[in-house]
């Protein structure tokens, strides 16, 4: 076998090791400090596999979760692309690779040959979770970084198996391994003989792979183009299996009430009624809520709401003008940032035009059409895991902890997600489906939860306001000087997973904020923290999501102090600062026909943000229909430096904006009495087919960097929405949701 | 009590309390798992299925008032045999995280089977119970149209 810790090329590292006849190739990841990270001693590097080969096939791990977004396809293709198999001749294994592995039975139980030392392997392979659990950029499928992560490795994975497997041809035919081309699966010898990869997979396995070299961006045949998505099949047959699919022998079904006071004790329930109910099996006392295991789902949801619970106050002040009387109250605090604090905000100017404006906006849920739910088998020593998640490696141990259990004795499965948007980082329902599980052990039990219990026990995306002051002179802006509060979902995230309070300044509270790309000589912005316990989480976008809206409503703002088109007014500002920017206010210029003017009847409005590394600048149309307003039309255009897939990119971008257009238009999550006042879709609903908007986009590919999709497309929407209904109706909109202030088509 | 229940041409015998919602029925006794739960009030559309070729919302029809055949997404076809819709759902690339696809197709079939040549508006009325958080109208629409042309052509 290859030796592992064969090292081939700077920090990621990779390399190959023998499996059961055949052969993996993947990444070696440092797992403790090494002296020489380039020569780590023994037990010092561990291995996981992005391409497995053997007898039965070529086998692509895309080791991050399938939310919508398409990483399994454009995964798969970073490595089809130096590997020169076709994406509908092989194995795709999404989710991470641990659990893919694990399932793959390449690897059986027992030793098959002597020279392969699998328990070293698996042991491996184990530490290797552990490592990639502290990094959580490599294993968590969120803040937009998928291809950033991947687009290097993978490639890197494809080429040193390309090559490995020529080597393993060239010494089968005593031919020297420049002369082999490879081609659709085989190695193909100068005369024509084509061995396919397959049979060159064991002999591979024994082989140290050579160095190789990435192919040049003009001889790539997939990766710039769009590609049939791999799951479309199983998504549009209704065989994709979700984690609300799942269904060991033997499974029971289950669900679950917390506390809707959120965070709040549970001081005593009486479940008499419930136990006599049809179906069910089990009343679970969960300590913070209760749950009933049934033979139905629906048989469990009636039965746990006929439990009569007495539940303890929520830890926070339970209406909601109050929680934003805390939010305001932080302004009064230190800021616990200012990262950006250029020129001099506080110099007294002559002949300067002052503006002030304060904006909010409210706690929002993710609402994924999947409502939350987790399928556990719990058999005394070993605990199974089934579901959507973001982030196995945390779910692992967190759910190993809750059993008592070594990490190495969980497994998880991860499923596609039937949508992620933040909201299955979290690892609330895989604790909770644990807990119910052990309550029967031996059996598999699928805890889903009600629409009503998902909306309501979410981690929000946290209400926020913002205080901004901005000073123009001669139709230039001179100052802009603001201030954002909000409770800080980094401190919250940090002190779930590790048990220690998160503290310090807080990037993502003010993304979107300091970090925009307009030349403005006096810039200062800062954040301000609320200390409150109202459970708050990343929402696609984060902070980008709120500070999107505070900051492109007041650029808009700004615009009309100086008396210039907005559009105009952010292309000089962004043309120095940041060329991409700029070509991305050009694009939606040129693409929209935007001319500052629009009929009676008519508004539009423009906005721009740059999050995750990619600007967006966004155009949105709305029409005055007899008193209603209709968002009709909607441009966008987008610098991503490089698109691997434009479909992708294109589909990511649409999507972001009708998600934040959904939260800007209706979406409010508000507390009274401490419990969340939304319970289901007709609460908190979202745009649908007849009132999202026709969209152009265009992408462009001048960025330096590759820039992340799944997430830029949302902050954008938001302000360019309340910049359109300005321009129509002439009212300035400084909160959200705007239905509260527009009478708008729902 | 038994009730059968005609699933896809097939007879099946469920022993569940007649209030059971059909959608559950078929996803956790019977095992077809393609028809979702979004909701439970009939507000997103994921669990709609055909009774008799109309589109129902199933977590809104109670076992003993399932009132004719069903036809659930695994019944339109497969992906070795995909039926027309499906095939333009795969051609227009439509899902994301798919969650809702299934529904939004069985809309999308029964509006189909009403209406061979739907104009934008009469898709707008047909299809806006259905809900999608990735936001894949666009291409919902471009795929029912696709199937119209196709379906008129065969």
């Amino acid at each position: 076998m290859a030796s592992i810790g064969k090292i081939l090329r700077r920090t990621f590292l990779i390399g190959s090791a023998a499996v059961v006849g055949g052969v993996a190739f993947g990444a070696y990841y440092v797992s403790r400090p090494a002296a020489n990270p380039l020569k780590p001693g023994e037990g010092e590097t561990v291995l996981s596999p992005f391409v497995m080969i053997d007898q039965e096939g070529v086998t692509l791990f895309a080791p991050r979760a399938e939310m919508g977004q398409g990483v399994m396809t454009t995964w798969a293709a970073l490595i089809a692309e130096e590997l020169d198999v076709e994406l509908d001749q092989i194995r795709v294994l999404h989710g991470p690779a641990a659990a893919a592995y694990y399932n793959s039975a390449l690897v059986g139980e027992g030793l098959p040959n002597k020279g392969y030392d699998i328990s070293n392997f698996q042991h491996n392979l184990g530490e290797a979770l552990g490592v990639l659990g502290r990094t959580l950029s490599l294993q968590v499928t969120g803040g937009s970084t998928s291809m950033k992560d991947g687009f290097e490795r993978m490639r890197m994975a494809g080429a040193t198996a390309r090559e490995t497997l020529k080597q393993a041809a060239a010494e089968k035919l005593n031919i020297d391994r420049d002369q082999m081309t490879t081609e659709n699966g085989a190695v193909v010898a100068p005369d024509g003989t084509r061995i396919p990869y397959t049979e060159l997979a064991e002999a591979a396995g024994q082989i140290d792979p050579p160095e190789v070299t990435l192919r040049d961006p003009s001889e790539w045949r997939l990766l710039g183009q769009p590609q049939q998505r791999l799951d479309t099949p199983g998504k549009s047959t209704g065989t994709a299996e979700f984690g609300i699919d799942v269904r060991p022998e033997g499974i029971m079904f289950a669900s679950v009430r917390m506390n809707p006071k959120l965070g709040g004790a549970m001081n005593s329930f009486d479940a008499g009624a419930a136990k006599s109910m049809p179906g069910v099996e089990k009343v679970v006392d969960l300590g913070t809520g209760v749950a009933v295991i049934a033979t139905n789902t629906w048989l469990a949801i009636q039965a746990v709401e006929a439990i009569e619970v007495d539940w303890g106050d929520a830890p926070y002040p339970p209406e909601n003008d109050q929680l934003f009387a805390q939010i305001a109250a932080a302004f009064d605090d230190q800021p616990n940032s200012t990262m950006r604090d250029d020129g001099d905000v506080d110099a007294v100017r002559e002949g300067v035009t002052e503006i002030t404006a304060e904006y909010s906006v409210p706690y929002l849920a993710h609402s994924t059409m999947e409502p939350m739910n987790a399928t556990a088998l719990y058999s005394g020593g070993k605990l199974e895991l089934w579901c959507g998640n973001q982030a196995p490696t945390l779910i692992r141990m967190r759910v190993a902890n809750i059993a008592g259990l070594d990490t190495e004795n969980v497994e998880i499965h991860t499923t596609y997600l039937g949508g992620g948007f933040g909201r299955r980082g979290e690892l609330d329902f895989g604790e909770i489906a644990t807990k119910v599980a052990m309550a029967m052990p031996g059996t598999p039990i699928q805890t889903t939860w009600s629409r009503e219990e998902d909306m309501r026990h979410d981690f929000y995306r946290p209400a926020a306001m913002a205080r901004m002051r901005g000073a123009v002179k001669d139709g230039k802006a001179v100052v802009i000087d603001g201030k954002v509060a909000s409770q800080s979902c980094t401190h919250q995230a940090v002190q779930r997973v590790t048990g220690f309070a998160g503290g310090g300044p807080d990037k993502v509270l003010v993304e979107g904020f300091f970090n925009q790309p307009y030349a403005v000589p006096n810039y200062r912005m800062s954040g301000h923290v609320a200390d409150l316990a109202v459970p708050v989480g990343f929402w696609r976008s984060v902070g980008n999501s709120h500070n999107g809206f505070f900051h492109e409503t007041f650029m808009d703002e700004m615009a009309h102090a100086a008396g210039q088109d907005p559009l105009e007014f952010r292309l000089e500002l962004t043309k120095s600062e940041h060329a991409p920017s700029a070509g991305c206010l050009q694009a939606v210029k040129e693409m929209s026909g935007w001319t500052g003017k629009t009929p009676s009847g008519v508004g539009r409005g423009v906005a721009l943000t740059y999050s995750f590394g990619t600007p967006v600048a966004q155009v949105i149309e709305v029409v005055d229909e007899d008193g209603t307003i209709r968002i009709k039309k909607a441009w966008i255009a987008c610098d991503v430096g490089l698109a691997l897939d434009p479909a992708t990119v294109q589909a990511q971008m649409i999507g972001g904006m009708i998600y934040g257009l959904s939260a800007a238009v209706q979406g409010e999550i508000t507390f009274a009495d401490g419990e969340v006042e939304q319970y289901n879709f007709p609460d908190y609903d979202a745009l649908r087919m007849h009132n999202a908007p026709k969209t152009e986009v265009r992408i462009l590919e001048t960025n330096k960097h590759l820039g992340g999709v799944g997430e830029p497309g949302t902050p954008p929407s938001m302000p360019a929405l309340g910049n359109a209904l300005f321009d129509l109706t002439g009212q300035r909109a400084r909160s959200l949701p705007l239905n509260k202030q527009f009478d708008l088509l729902v | 009590m038994a009730t059968t229940l005609k699933i896809n041409g097939t007879p099946h015998q469920v022993n569940l309390p007649d209030d059971v919602p059909l959608l559950w029925v078929l996803r956790d006794e019977v095992g077809l798992t393609g028809t979702k739960f979004g909701c439970g009030v009939a507000a997103c559309g994921a669990c709609t299925v055909h009774i008799d070729g109309e589109a129902v919302r199933s977590c809104q029809v109670a076992l003993s008032d399932v009132w004719g055949d069903v036809t659930t997404i695994e019944g339109l076809g497969t992906p070795e045999a995909m039926a027309t819709i499906q095939k333009s759902w795969v051609d227009h690339q439509v899902a994301q995280c798919g969650y809702c696809q299934s529904g939004q197709i069985m809309q999308a079939a029964a509006l189909l089977s009403e209406n061979p040549t739907p104009t934008d508006s009469e898709i707008d009325d047909a299809m806006q119970g259905n809900l999608c958080r990735c936001g894949t109208y666009p291409r919902i629409r471009a795929a029912i149209h696709d199937a119209a042309a196709k379906l008129r052509e065969a």
